[in-house]
């Protein structure tokens, strides 16, 4: 699926990276432990946490993901808005639960 | 030829600034063309190292040497040194509090995600007078 089409099916708000729009995200990881997403990750470049904090941006970049969304309706700050944008990560919010999230990712093909 | 070093000095103060080291040595090798998966391995070991000088340590210094087979990460805190290391090395044991919970860590896997992600590690403690965390990767 396309950025943009994430962005439909889980009625998201783009915060940063309109450039990413059209590009593809083939795999996902979901957590809120960080240790476990410098863990577990291979190739998957959508992360979904419910997690609030720069070190969430800095975890992505550290194992290259591309895209970070935001679950539960949390929403970055403008200093980590600025470290994703620095990092060439688009960060997205939507209200839907990490649970649905992923349940919907999942159906539509992003594995 | 002559090593690359960079130094750094990690602020154990403040929780929401660590890991700056690890995104400039990162930064750095990308600029020396190194492959993504020596880039992302270095990155992941300096950065649960980073994390763990600020939980546990109030900080300390990061230090990266580039030679011509390997990167070596050392990283030296005066903290209050590791009384166990088997314990430590267990996948979920853990003694951070709940600041580092509240920002994702403290779930036991620092120490295992670094050894697990370099081609050696020593640990080097004595408690009440600090830790060295030395890390080699190879790149031949």
């Amino acid at each position: 699926m396309k950025l943009k089409e994430i962005m439909e099916l889980l009625d998201a708000t783009l915060l940063c990276g309109e450039d990413k729009l059209d590009m593809e995200v083939e795999g996902a990881f979901a957590s809120d432990f960080m240790s476990d997403i410098l863990a577990y990750v291979s190739d998957q470049k959508l992360l979904l946490t419910g997690m609030i904090n720069p070190q969430v941006i800095r975890t992505a970049e550290m194992v290259d993901m591309h895209f970070i969304l935001f679950v539960r309706g949390k929403m970055p700050d403008a200093n980590m808005l600025a470290l994703a944008e620095d990092s060439d990560i688009a960060v997205l919010s939507t209200k839907k639960l990490m649970y649905t999230s992923c349940g919907l990712l999942y159906k539509n093909g992003v594995r | 030829m002559a090593d690359i070093v960079f130094e750094y000095q990690v602020d154990g103060s403040d929780y929401h600034r660590a890991g700056e080291a690890s995104r400039s040595t990162k930064s750095n090798l990308k600029k020396l063309g190194f492959p993504s998966d020596i880039i992302r391995r270095v990155g992941i070991c300096m950065y649960e190292g980073e994390i763990n000088m600020v939980i546990h340590a109030d900080g300390g210094v990061a230090k990266v040497v580039i030679g011509l087979d390997d990167i070596t990460i050392i990283l030296k805190d005066k903290g209050p040194g590791i009384p166990n290391i088997d314990l430590a090395m267990q996948e979920g044991w853990s003694t951070a509090d709940a600041q580092a919970n509240d920002l994702g860590f403290g779930a036991g896997m620092g120490l295992p995600n670094m050894k697990r992600c370099s081609d050696e590690m020593n640990i080097d403690t004595v408690v009440g007078e600090g830790t060295t965390v030395t890390m080699k990767i190879k790149t031949k």
